[in-house]
């Protein structure tokens, strides 16, 4: 057991969940309110490209998942599967590396004209 | 109180990890607890049966086992609290332990972990020294006594489902413990024992579940305790001293 370490993870995760908690609301809300009047993937496209604020938003959004989902994974696979251990940990910092990636991606995505 | 039959069956484990359930017929007494009944047992039927007790009166804590799945201080559970509709009870070994014989742990993981836990009181004064004063209100004094009435009697240890997954967990007795010195002025080992209480095997792998306090018969809180140590730890990692 690494003491500090652990402790980090600990902590990112809580303030990932805060994070989250806030940002899932707001993109579900947001959803929601825009999908009343039917918007078409131009219509869409034409509000987030350039909109600096919402690439923040979701720039952070990613990264928030990116930590969150491995350290959870991690407590998940020592609890149900006995898995713990340097190969496990190298394996979830790929997957979060992968998640931050294809995230990025998407964001940019819907940034860029 | 009076009986609602005049007959119990009772299922009780025999063996250790390998065993099986074997049942009895015990007359039913009013204000009878569970204790009395493992005790009729013993006595009257099968002088082979194993079991712990000391105290009989909730203070000693070595009487626990699993009633109907449940694990509770013997002594202090009667009968009628916990016997199902057709008059019958099952009793096993506490969870998370393993089992000698019978109704009988292994005790040694349970201590041992508070042992690693640091749940001993590290002085630093002597005999020749002024006698700490400390203000029953203060804050500090106030947390330490919400747990340090703990017994050690493992019902929280073996209600607690982390501690199955993760056979390492230290545990939500141990870790009660330690927050308790951790809120003792009078203790020197804070250092140590927040590192050792630290981490996957420490207080970051409880998951709040709260089974402990549910069942905890001395209604501590190990969870809040746990909870504290969560601050504590958090706190001394980002001022660096992890
Ligand atoms: S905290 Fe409660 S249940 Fe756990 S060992 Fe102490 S007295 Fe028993
Ligand atoms: S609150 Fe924590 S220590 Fe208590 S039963 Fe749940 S996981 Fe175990
Ligand atoms: S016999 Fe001592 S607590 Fe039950």
């Amino acid at each position: 057991m690494n003491a500090g370490r652990d402790t980090y993870l600990w902590l990112a995760q809580r303030i990932s969940a805060m994070i989250l908690g806030i940002f899932v609301l707001a993109h579900l809300i947001t959803i929601l309110y825009v999908m009343r009047d039917n918007l078409s993937a131009a219509d869409i496209l034409s509000r987030t490209q350039g909109n600096v604020a919402l690439m923040l938003f979701y720039g952070l959004f990613v990264l928030a998942v990116s930590v969150h989902a491995p350290i959870g994974l991690r407590a998940v696979l020592a609890e149900w599967f006995g898995l713990a251990g340097k190969a496990v940990d190298w394996s979830l910092l790929v997957l979060a590396l992968m998640l931050a990636a294809w995230g990025f991606r998407a964001v940019w995505g819907v940034f860029v004209a | 109180m009076t009986s609602t039959s005049d007959k119990l069956t009772v299922r009780v484990w025999r063996g250790a990890a390998d065993g099986e359930f074997r049942a009895y017929d015990v007359p039913r007494l009013p204000s009878q607890t569970v204790l009395d009944v493992v005790t009729h047992i013993q006595r009257a039927i099968d002088p082979n049966l194993s079991y712990r007790f000391a105290c009989r009166v909730g203070m000693c804590g070595s009487c626990a086992m699993s009633v109907n799945g449940v694990a509770r201080w013997t002594c202090r559970t009667h009968v009628d609290k916990v016997v199902d509709g057709n008059g019958e009870l099952e009793l096993g070994p506490l969870r998370n332990l393993p089992v000698i014989k019978d109704l009988v742990c292994d005790m040694r993981s349970f201590f041992d972990k508070w042992a690693s836990a640091r749940g001993y009181f590290h002085p630093t004064r002597n005999r020749t020294d002024d006698l700490e004063r400390i203000s029953p209100t203060s804050r500090a004094r106030k947390r330490a006594d919400a747990g340090v009435e703990c017994i050690g009697c493992g019902v929280c240890y073996s209600s607690c489902d982390v501690v199955s997954w993760r056979p390492d967990y230290l545990g939500p007795a141990a870790l009660n413990r330690a927050w308790t010195l951790i809120n003792d002025v009078r203790d020197g080992g804070r250092a140590e024992r927040i590192a050792a209480v630290a981490g996957d095997s420490g207080c970051h792998a409880c998951h709040t579940h709260i089974s402990c306090t549910e069942r905890c018969p001395k209604g501590i809180s190990p969870t809040a305790s746990i909870a504290g140590l969560k601050r504590a730890t958090a706190l001394a990692a980002l001022k660096g001293e992890l």
